[in-house]
């Protein structure tokens, strides 16, 4: 009976410590699944990421993702058989290479080209405020009356 | 120098307005297979006609043949198997038929409502075939050269424009050689 206890103790022992590793191995697995298909484009739906499209072959993708990495398989691994079938369209993250550069770097680009028209807009704006190139105004006829009665005005309005 | 201040951002605007114009023109939906020039993928799939035999692209060596891929439920399917049906009566190119996720039954019966166009069709009930093929979008043609290396795919339903400017000319090129 004492020997029989302790074979059930014993066996339940390892149950309890057998069942939340492997729960454990699962959820890094569906999470690893979760952050994969995220990174991969449902090509039926083509704004939408694998992981949240319902299109049939989003679903056959997301089967076939999972067996991949029960398989053993890297992410870089799963990525390539894809890409393989279907192009660099399955990545939402395009592959730096000839083809994608004007992609990649188009928008630094065009940013370092503004700032460049920007800079020179403002040393030319500089230069001719420094030459003095703007003539200084001076009163024209009709501004010069408009002053005088304007002066007069506030004379007659200091001593009544 | 005054010149380039007014020419450069019409220049620019004349570069995006090409842009934009041909994108007018580009479906989306048409992404460029990776697989055209590589070597067909090989499957073993069961005849739908009868299923104690397969068929594999091993056994089409050696000549030039169409893939179609069908299925019952494919609604744009329908548009273009007139155009297969014509073509098949013509015997320029065997067209085998990739009944992609589909049952026997239906695809039997679609078959006999429609007309069988194939020489053979081969069942691919789960997708996986298509999956090696890149299929994902039904209808999809492909033409595959007397070595077994895709030459052309065509995605969506083929058009009588697409059958006599593009894959037959292609397909007698390439039985040519």
């Amino acid at each position: 009976m004492k020997r029989f206890l302790i074979a059930a103790g014993l066996a339940a022992a390892l149950l309890a410590s057998a069942a939340p590793a492997h729960a454990q191995t699962d959820a890094a697995l569906e999470a690893r699944l979760k952050t994969l298909s995220e990174e991969l484009r449902c090509l039926v739906c083509q704004n939408q990421t694998l992981a949240d499209s319902s299109a049939p072959l989003a679903e056959d993708l997301r089967r076939e993702v999972r067996e991949l990495a029960q398989q053993g398989k890297s992410d870089a691994e799963i990525k390539q058989y894809l890409v393989a079938r279907y192009g660099d369209f399955v990545l939402y993250k395009p592959p730096v290479k000839p083809t994608t550069w004007l992609l990649w770097f188009g928008p630094f680009a065009f940013l370092l080209g503004g700032a460049l028209v920007w800079f020179v807009v403002l040393r030319r704006r500089g230069d001719t405020v420094n030459h003095g190139d703007v003539p200084e105004s001076v009163p024209t006829a009709d501004e010069r009356t408009g002053r005088a009665r304007a002066q007069a005005l506030l004379d007659e309005a200091k001593d009544p | 120098m005054k010149a380039l201040r007014y020419l450069l951002p019409l220049g620019i605007f004349v570069i995006l307005v090409g842009f934009l114009y041909v994108g007018l023109f580009r479906d989306p939906h048409e992404v460029p297979s990776p697989l055209v020039d590589k070597p067909a993928p090989a499957f073993r799939l069961a005849q739908l006609g009868d299923p104690t035999k397969q068929l594999g692209p091993e056994d089409l060596k050696g000549q030039v043949w169409l893939l179609n891929v069908w299925a019952s439920w494919c609604v744009s399917c329908r548009v273009e198997h007139p155009l297969l049906v014509q073509l098949a009566k013509t015997n320029v190119v065997p067209v085998i038929g990739l009944n992609y996720k589909d049952t026997i039954p239906l695809g039997r019966r679609w078959l006999a409502d429609n007309g069988d166009p194939y020489q053979v069709s081969v069942v691919d009930a789960d997708g996986r075939v298509g999956i090696d093929w890149g299929v994902y979008g039904v209808p999809e043609t492909f033409v595959v050269d007397k070595k077994g290396v895709i030459r052309y795919k065509q995605i969506g339903p083929i058009t009588p424009e697409s059958l006599q400017e593009k894959i037959l000319p292609l397909v007698r090129e390439l039985q040519k050689s």
